[in-house]
């Protein structure tokens, strides 16, 4: 059915659909504010001083370009490919969510809300979410749920001090689903004022379209940052990135998906093992489509539909769904997705840090874990590069925990 | 739509003859656990209710508030699946065959099941129609057009955002009633005002003869009689599964059941 694919670049379709996925489930209440946002990010998507905007903030506030690093010494310990990092950890507030986050509040500004809503996991969109409002003087509200708010404290605090009222989800199981449900309701009743700035490439149409293209600066800068170190028109031969929601991969994937050379690799948190023991986060591997939150997508859920929590050592990969786009992608075959568990992640994260200095967050610590299945296992000069979307800071506690390390000083 | 003959289209004739408001109550299927559930249930016809609206149980509803949030997650605890709320009907429709039975929830339960086989599934139980919060007429074709051709009234939500120009669209394949959200915002939150809504329901009648139904934000017989008294009737829910939730008696939830039911009525 798929053989008559074209391009993989033109979605979604004016339902807002990727194939059997996306789509606008959605409240009637909420239906008439998701079009106007649809309008308005149509219009803004082909307006240069949008674009204008963004590039100034991307440069100047964020530090875009993010560096495309080659990692010699995990190369070499690897014994096969060539490992880049898309070095996006290192953006002001420590992960790709601000790349997103900037372009949503732009475009909340120039449709004159004056408050913003998000929702959290590990607290890194919490904090890009706050850090932008406080720039623009934004009313800015952060759903979390309370167990999250329990072991992400930093975070916490970090969104507070930035001036955004953090509401600990209780409803439900108090986790990232139930935060982003509790969002919803906060945007259906107050809809003239309110804008939602969802963290991840899921949700409503526009929304999963309008975050990866906000995400495919990403991408954009690795192709010509890879011709700059390789040579005129070389591409990468692999691209590897995490997947939660999915938005730092498709920010990744997106500007490769019409280069048939590029393999892309998607990889899901495995948590303690995907089996039907369900302690995972691999809603492709191990979940079935379904519609939750506003979108068709794979999600892990039980016979009967009901909802089935995610398990993982990252707060930040704890989403029981993914992206539509990543399910489409999945199911024409277009990218590959693997699933990497939570000690194959501590692992990676480690390797990270005594090879090439650098902490990475346990997110593109599972993309960096499967990098080291393959790379070895590839020719020298096969090419891969692997987002590194988010620094480790926030994870030194759950980590130091895991290896048994005592932070008490 | 071409007309339906179902229990709903009887029952709101029979209301029109008898110059009488609808009274609409809605339980959780299955809270606080099947039995006490279908007690309730079975008690809500001589209690007044016109029309009952039974939610069946999801993990993420994102259109509810906190009461009825417990209200599913009790019943899931106590082991709810959609097959058991369909043995619910099936119960109650030995003794009942008149009351109309609308399904109150969300899609995945019902995408999960198969679209084709829930709705023989809940035509062949005794259901009647069906409200699915996440689907609005942009997805008509997932459920809404195939429940009409099997012969379910698709009941849909209008809301205070919903303006002039969506209007037809949202009520072109409805059938049944049109439910009319009182407030923007979720379920048992906000009051509902009886003066503000009054506009809007003479708004959306003038698009439609299908009846008006009011609910979100009534809680007491007074604001069920004054919102019925603007419209074709209304909706309680939070107010009757708050009590249920309370661990009343059954029959005390069926005496505050009937005093809304009369605050209804009188209007």
């Amino acid at each position: 059915m798929d053989d008559g694919i074209n391009s993989y670049m033109t979605g979604p379709d004016e339902q807002g659909r990727f194939g059997l996925f996306g789509g606008r489930f959605v409240s009637e209440t909420l239906m008439p504010l998701i079009l106007e946002l649809e309008q308005r990010y149509e219009f803004a998507k082909t307006d240069p001083s949008f674009w204008a905007e963004m590039d100034d903030l991307w440069k100047h506030y964020v530090g875009r370009p993010s560096p495309l690093y080659f990692a010699p010494r995990l190369t070499e310990h690897l014994g096969g490919a060539k490992v880049y990092f898309k070095r996006d950890e290192l953006n002001h507030t420590g992960a790709h969510k601000i790349n997103n986050v900037l372009g949503q509040i732009i475009l909340a500004r120039r449709m004159g809300k004056t408050r913003i809503i998000a929702e959290t996991g590990a607290g890194q969109h919490g904090v890009a979410t706050a850090t932008v409002c406080a720039k623009f003087g934004l009313e800015c509200v952060v759903y979390m749920g309370a167990h999250d708010v329990e072991r992400q404290a930093p975070n916490v605090f970090r969104m507070r001090l930035l001036g955004a009222k953090v509401v600990p989800v209780t409803s439900g199981r108090g986790t990232l689903k139930d935060a982003m449900n509790d969002a919803l309701r906060d945007w259906v009743t107050n809809v003239r004022d309110t804008f939602y700035c969802i963290g991840t490439v899921a949700g409503p149409h526009p929304y999963p379209a309008m975050v990866r293209d906000f995400q495919s600066i990403i991408g954009k800068e690795v192709r010509w940052q890879l011709e700059e170190q390789e040579g005129k028109g070389r591409l990468p031969d692999t691209v590897v990135a995490a997947i939660g929601g999915g938005s730092n991969a498709m920010g990744l994937f997106f500007p490769f998906l019409d280069d048939p050379s590029v393999n892309i690799i998607g990889v899901e948190a495995g948590g303690k093992g995907v089996d039907d023991r369900m302690q995972h986060c691999a809603s492709l591997t191990g979940g079935r489509p379904g519609v939750l939150h506003g979108n068709r997508t794979y999600l892990l859920q039980d016979p009967d539909g009901q909802i089935l929590e995610g398990f993982s050592i990252s707060a930040g990969l704890d989403y029981p769904g993914i992206g539509p786009e990543h399910a489409w992608l999945h199911d024409t075959g277009r990218a590959e997705y693997v699933s990497i568990t939570d000690a194959e992640a501590l692992e990676a994260f480690q390797l990270s840090c005594k090879l090439e200095g650098i902490i990475p967050a346990l997110e593109p610590s599972h993309a960096l874990a499967h990098v080291m299945k393959i790379a070895p296992k590839l020719p020298r000069e096969h090419i891969i590069v692997m987002n590194m979307c988010g620094r480790g800071d926030k994870d030194i506690f759950t980590v130091a925990k895991h290896l048994g390390f005592d932070m008490k000083v | 739509m071409p007309a339906l003959q179902t229990r709903i289209d009887r029952c709101f004739a029979r209301l029109r003859a008898e110059g009488s408001k609808a009274f609409v109550a809605y339980i959780m299927g299955g809270d606080p656990d099947p039995a006490t559930s279908l007690a309730v249930m079975k008690g809500l016809p001589d209690a007044g209710v016109d029309i009952i609206e039974l939610g069946m149980p999801f993990t993420d509803p994102m259109a509810d508030g906190p009461t009825i949030q417990l209200a599913g997650q009790r019943a899931l605890d106590a082991g709810m699946t959609m097959d058991k709320v369909l043995d619910m009907v099936r119960a109650f429709r030995q003794s009942d065959d008149r009351t109309p039975i609308v399904l109150m929830g969300y899609y995945n339960p019902i995408y999960a099941r198969g679209v084709d086989r829930f709705l023989a599934d809940a035509k062949a139980a005794g259901i009647d129609g069906l409200i699915v919060v996440d689907l609005p007429p942009e997805e008509d074709e997932e459920l809404c057009l195939p429940a009409q051709a099997a012969g379910l009234n698709f009941i849909r939500l209008a809301t205070p955002t919903t303006d002039a120009k969506r209007l037809p669209r949202v009520l072109q394949n409805t059938s049944g009633f049109v439910y009319y959200v009182s407030i923007t915002g979720i379920t048992g939150a906000a009051t509902a005002q009886a003066a503000n809504v009054a506009p809007e329901v003479a708004r959306i009648k003038a698009a439609t003869d299908l009846p008006v139904i009011v609910g979100f934000g009534i809680n007491t017989p007074n604001a069920a009689h004054d919102i019925a008294a603007i419209a074709d009737g209304c909706v309680v829910g939070s107010a009757i599964v708050k009590d249920i939730g309370a661990g009343k008696p059954v029959a005390d939830v069926l005496a505050n059941v009937s005093a809304l039911a009369a605050g209804a009525h009188r209007a």
